[in-house]
């Protein structure tokens, strides 16, 4: 597939904006619809493009093993990570007001934006990597 | 009517999807299951849900199950079955059936403002997420910071599911080394 004409230049041309969008349902998750997980299966989504494009192994270089691997538990860790600094920071466990950022509003605001981005990262790790473990047919 | 439609559809591809021998018609169908149940619950106004929907069933997890297909036989087995093993599904889905339209009886109506669901919860987040949690989203404000927990277990679900995927099918580069 991956010596289709047609298909890898719509890749080449779709992905630059699949990125954009993911981006942006990730930034805006807080005022519209959307938020980490959908930003992170839609940027799993962009790169599976890729890796049907200009195959497997090549795309795997863009985003190696040992990176996606850290990647996925760094996701929770984030999520998690802000749970016990709310807890060092004198609250309760995900009490986001207690963040260290001035007012509680802020913490609140901040602290959202942060677990949203390790629900994210989490998400489009974790599809990448079911994607190219099941995709991957040299063993068979 | 919109609705009604729609939900047509819904029965309609189901049983095609049931139906197909060849299991990459399936997964197509089931895709487009995805797409229609997302416009169901874009009418029902829960766009973040339809968002999920569109984005995780009909585009990632056809490319999961095609994925997964390439790695097993495409058609479905032309075995025949008989007497008990044909109809006892088919038996527990009737019976599972009318106790659900039983159910349905007790429901309260479609965008009834009475209904417990409405005046249990729900005003207190309309009325008090944005104070509380300076987010706009009501949804975000919920998942993020009211149901926080939940989001945590979800996220540790999801990591699960790619350990579980490592360690299932990376076994073999191992035993090459």
């Amino acid at each position: 597939m991956k010596d289709d004409v047609i298909l890898r230049t719509v890749a080449r041309c779709m992905v630059p904006f699949i990125l954009l969008f993911a981006f942006y349902v990730q930034a805006h998750g807080e005022i519209s619809p959307g938020g980490g997980f959908q930003a992170g299966v839609i940027f799993a989504s962009a790169f599976i493009l890729i890796a049907l494009a200009v195959g497997k192994e090549k795309a795997r270089e863009k985003f190696k093993k040992k990176i996606s691997d850290i990647t996925c538990s760094l996701g929770l860790m984030i999520y998690a990570g802000i749970g016990f600094i709310t807890v060092l920071c004198g609250g309760l466990f995900l009490e986001y007001g207690k963040l260290p950022f001035g007012s509680a509003q802020a913490g609140n605001h901040l602290g959202m934006i942060g677990i949203e981005l390790g629900v994210g990262l989490a998400v489009a790790s974790v599809m990448v990597t079911i994607f190219f473990e099941i995709a991957r047919k040299d063993d068979d | 009517m919109i609705n009604l439609m729609l939900l047509l559809f819904l029965v309609i591809i189901a049983i095609a999807a049931i139906q197909a021998k060849d299991i990459l018609n399936s997964i197509m169908y089931l895709g487009a299951y995805s797409l229609f149940i997302a416009l169901v619950w874009t009418e029902l106004n829960a766009v973040d849900v339809a968002f999920t929907e569109a984005a995780v069933g009909a585009g990632v997890s056809g490319v999961f199950m095609i994925g997964a297909l390439t790695r097993m036989n495409r058609f479905e087995s032309s075995r025949e079955r008989t007497g008990l093993a044909k109809y006892g599904p088919l038996f527990i889905v009737m019976v599972t059936a009318a106790m659900l339209f039983y159910a349905t009886v007790d429901m309260p109506d479609y965008n009834n403002p009475e209904a417990p669901i409405h005046n249990h919860v729900a005003p207190y987040y309309i009325q008090n997420s944005e104070s509380d949690t300076g987010s706009v989203n009501i949804v975000t404000s919920i998942l993020a910071s009211y149901r926080g927990f939940d989001t945590l277990g979800e996220t540790s679900v999801v990591f699960t599911a790619a350990i579980s995927v490592i360690l299932l099918l990376r076994r073999r580069d191992k035993n090459e080394r």
